[in-house]
């Protein structure tokens, strides 16, 4: 039974994090309907943030929170803004220009990491990496509580900043009716810009929170990215709730597959997921809970 | 034994219903006018027909055979055409290779469906445009190729979604005779549209609903008189003179 | 020009390893006409049907693996696996495509992404019959290229009068306004789901085919080398959009263009930084010169950001953008 419980735990504090992936996501999905296959690897472009800031700046990954964030922050912005909006101008033949886009844009940046930091698995071990305290029966990995606390801090300021200012009300707005927004004198070309900052500002927090207890190499965008996708798609698109729904649910589906069937069919149990959500949930849990 | 029929046809959209329980029949070869103000529910009734969306509950029957909720191309091969009332021209293709498209539904062979293409086109007014791409056509001439195109697929019973709005006076007299042209091949029409005058005009028999229900049939000059129809089209001043 | 063209072409690829015996250009070609076929497949479901996919490589493993256990497992010739690549890799598609089709645009280029990872797996864990990591080891049948680059360069030549075919039939068409517009397609009387999946097992039994040869030809195969996400699916998306998407000799072009731009790559620009930091002694030359070869991916992505952005309908679509760009007197657009 402990070892239910046990699961259960790391299940939930992992799915924290993954909320904070899928919230990112799912802005930028909802918003724009764009399907951002990079979503991994602007996460991982944050750990290697939070690798450099840690092993040659001695800087906290906590503290690096103030550096990785707005680095993707602008990144996010300036991919937006020179890649994905300009394919709004261009006609073409091929519907999926835009995911396309996106799939370049992450092998580049895979790619660029890899050329400055090898292929080399690469960690970063502060003193409380490994770091766990019980409560009965149950260990808590130190990081992973500490960074389900700040990923649920994040969670409540996005949904104050969606409801209640002004910025986060345009966005809101181009996500439920591009056309009514731009009526209504939303810009939104600048919304989309500043969305897909937000949106990679998010996965940054997740990729910062997550080094301590994590490796790190330049092809884990493309695991990650796909593990953004079943959570999004879980969630329902648009929905910040549901990414939290998707998160949690994912964390622990991980979390009781490596359990109780193997270590390495956790790949497999996210991609099952996948697929049978792509079937037979398009609208995710939105759908189900009409939230 | 009717040639088409609608049954208490009802579509519920989330809460919304935005038609309810609305029936009505087409004889062969009649045309029959489809009228409401906007939002009523006329273009989901289209769509309910052409099963473009799963009607929640009601018949739709064609010669006597129940064809609620089959295939969209299923039906247009028993028979029934239909045009988008949002154009929808393969743009890429050249105006003739959309109407081919369309009479390969009818013949198997290249060269028949070419020849069946040619013929449709030549009915229609559309063989000078034949070799543009569909994209390029303006919006009286995308109209025309919707129908050009329904009529490719050799239907007995087409269905017209606002073909002539949008059109200057002059294309929508052409429409007009276009449309007369179908009814006098034989083909019967369930037309919707705005423009009273096209519709009061060409219509042997016409339905009117509001709110996605029917408030009036009957032939256009009962309609028109029916304070129920000029209520919902000009307010309730209009209706009580 | 346009109808000698193609003509010219083939009797060139015919002449050619008869004309140029260097091993190394032989084996480019051959690898040309491998993407030749990809492409073509790709092209069918994706430029013509409109239906994009991102998991080319698992119809492409699939037939590679089906020609390796034919030797390991059935005790048969490999060869045999040029004739039942192409079905198995259809016996995978169509039970895909029957259940992913309803899935529209971008959400079926993600399910053939998963489609390519759940055969990655797959190859990897099954290791009673794959061997898992460690691949399929065969012993090749010829010890020159020449034949096969016959064989490759007749499985080009038909993909290619396939596609040319198909699109002037029924089905073309068919594919075509499935992928201008769904819905209007539907009420022409056009079964598009039916379509979509013939569309799908055209593309599968080719890249199968391509996969076999793949097998015969390396001798060598692994699930990383066989259903790579980066140097399959992306490449067949390459060949495809350089080439010019649905267009019939997309392919080819983008076959030659995409084979050369990854030697390009691989070779560090053809050795020229390597012979630079030779010539000039410079270390960091030499050591940049390692790095562009290893850079062949980082290429491939901002080649993808550039043509997309640039030349979305690819070189044969977007002829005339290039020869107005590259002309000195730039001729006015006639607006039709």
């Amino acid at each position: 039974m402990d070892v239910f419980f046990q699961t259960l735990v790391s299940g939930i504090l992992k799915g924290g994090l993954y909320s904070l992936i899928g919230i990112g996501m799912t802005l930028i999905m909802g918003v724009m309907g764009i399907i951002n296959l990079a979503h991994g690897q602007l996460m991982m472009v944050a750990m290697y943030v939070t690798f450099v800031c840690f092993h040659y700046l001695g800087i906290d990954p906590y503290i690096t929170l103030f550096i990785s964030m707005p680095t993707l922050f602008l990144l996010g912005m300036l991919i937006q803004k020179y890649t994905l909006n300009p394919l709004m101008e261009v006609d073409s033949i091929l519907p999926e220009n835009q995911v396309l886009m996106t799939v370049g844009v992450g092998m580049v940046l895979t790619e660029i990491a890899r050329l400055i930091f090898t292929s080399d698995y690469k960690s970063v071990n502060t003193s409380y990496s490994g770091a766990t305290f019980y409560i009965g029966e149950i260990s808590f990995s130190v990081a992973l509580t500490i960074a389900f606390f700040i990923a649920v801090l994040f969670t409540l300021f996005m949904f104050w900043f969606l409801i209640k200012t002004d910025l986060g009300r345009s966005i809101r707005a181009t996500a439920q009716d591009k056309d009514a927004a731009l009526l209504m004198g939303v810009n939104s070309k600048r919304i989309t810009i500043i969305t897909f900052g937000l949106g990679s500002a998010l996965v940054a927090a997740a990729g910062t929170l997550l080094m301590p207890i994590y490796y790190l190499f330049p092809d884990i965008g493309g695991p990650f990215t796909r593990k953004a996708f079943v959570i999004t798609i879980l969630g329902g698109l648009g929905s910040t709730v549901g990414a939290i729904f998707g998160g949690i649910t994912l964390g622990l589906a991980e979390a009781f597959g490596a359990t109780y069937i193997g270590m390495a069919f956790d790949d497999m149990v996210g991609l099952l997921i996948f697929i049978l959500v792509l079937l037979f949930l398009p609208g995710g849990f939105k759908r189900l809970t009409k939230i | 034994m009717s040639f088409f029929e609608i049954k208490n046809l009802v579509k519920h959209f989330g809460g919304l219903a935005a038609v309810n329980n609305v029936s009505f029949e087409v004889q062969q070869g009649e045309i029959f006018g489809l009228i409401g103000p906007n939002g009523s529910g006329k273009t989901t009734i289209f769509n309910m027909i052409s099963n473009y969306h799963h009607p929640t509950s009601g018949s739709v029957y064609f010669k006597d055979k129940d064809i609620t909720g089959l295939k969209t191309f299923k039906i247009c091969k028993l028979g029934v055409g239909r045009t988008f009332q949002v154009v929808k021209p393969l743009g890429r293709m050249t105006v003739e290779d959309n109407v081919i498209a369309a009479a390969f539904s009818r013949e198997k062979i290249k060269k028949n469906a070419r020849a069946l293409a040619k013929e449709t086109l030549e009915f229609c007014g559309l063989s000078h445009r034949k070799d543009v791409l569909a994209k390029s056509l303006s919006i009286g001439e995308r109209k025309r190729l919707e129908i050009t195109r329904a009529m490719a697929t050799r239907p007995q019973l087409i269905l017209l979604d606002e073909t002539a709005a949008g059109l200057n006076p002059s294309e929508v007299k052409a429409a007009i005779e276009l449309i007369k042209r179908i009814r006098d091949k034989g083909v019967a029409i369930i037309i919707v549209e705005h423009i009273m005058k096209v519709i009061m005009t060409i219509s042997d028999r016409i339905h009117a609903i509001n709110f996605g229900q029917t408030i009036a049939q009957g032939t256009p000059q009962e309609v028109a008189n029916n304070s129920k129809v000029i209520e919902a089209y000009l307010g309730e001043e209009y209706a009580e003179n | 020009m346009k109808k000698f063209g193609p003509i010219i072409l083939l009797i060139a690829l015919l002449l050619f390893p008869l004309l140029v015996q260097d091993h190394y250009y032989q084996h480019l070609m051959i690898l040309v006409l491998m993407w030749v076929v990809i492409g073509s497949g790709w092209n069918i479901i994706a430029g013509y049907t409109g239906q994009v996919s991102f998991g080319d490589a698992a119809f492409f493993g699939t037939g590679a693996y089906t020609a390796g256990l034919c030797m390991t497992k059935l005790g048969i010739s490999p060869w045999w696996g040029m004739a039942f690549g192409g079905i198995t890799a259809m016996a995978i598609a169509f039970p895909f495509g029957w259940i992913c089709f309803r899935l529209r645009g971008a959400y079926f280029a993600l399910a053939t992404l998963a489609l390519n990872e759940i055969m990655r797996h797959i190859a990897t864990i099954w290791e009673s019959v794959t061997d898992g990591m460690v691949g399929i080891l065969i012993l090749q049948t010829f010890v020159s290229k020449v034949p096969y680059y016959y064989i490759a360069l007749t499985l080009a030549v038909v993909s290619v009068l396939s596609i040319q075919i198909i699109i002037g039939s029924r089905w073309g068409y068919y594919f075509v306004s499935i992928r201008e517009d769904q819905d209007a397609a539907e009420s022409l009387g056009i079964d598009t789901h039916y379509y979509k999946m013939i569309s799908l097992n055209v593309a599968a039994f080719l890249t199968g085919m391509a996969g076999a040869l793949y097998m015969n030809y390396m001798g060598f195969i692994d699930p990383e080398v066989v259903f790579s996400l980066h140097d399959i699916s992306i490449m067949a998306i390459l060949v495809g959009i350089v080439g010019g998407v649905g267009t019939i000799y997309g392919p080819v072009i983008g076959a030659f263009v995409m084979v050369a731009v990854h030697e390009f790559f691989r070779t560090g620009f053809f050795g020229f930084f390597k012979g630079l930091g030779a010539i000039t002694g410079s270390d960091t030359i030499t050591v940049f010169a390692k790095y562009v070869g290893h850079a062949h991916v980082l290429g491939f992505g901002i080649l993808v950001v550039l043509v997309i952005l640039l030349l979305p309908n690819g070189i044969v679509g977007d002829w005339k953008k290039i020869t107005n760009s590259l002309s000195p007197f730039k001729r006015k657009e006639v607006v039709g």
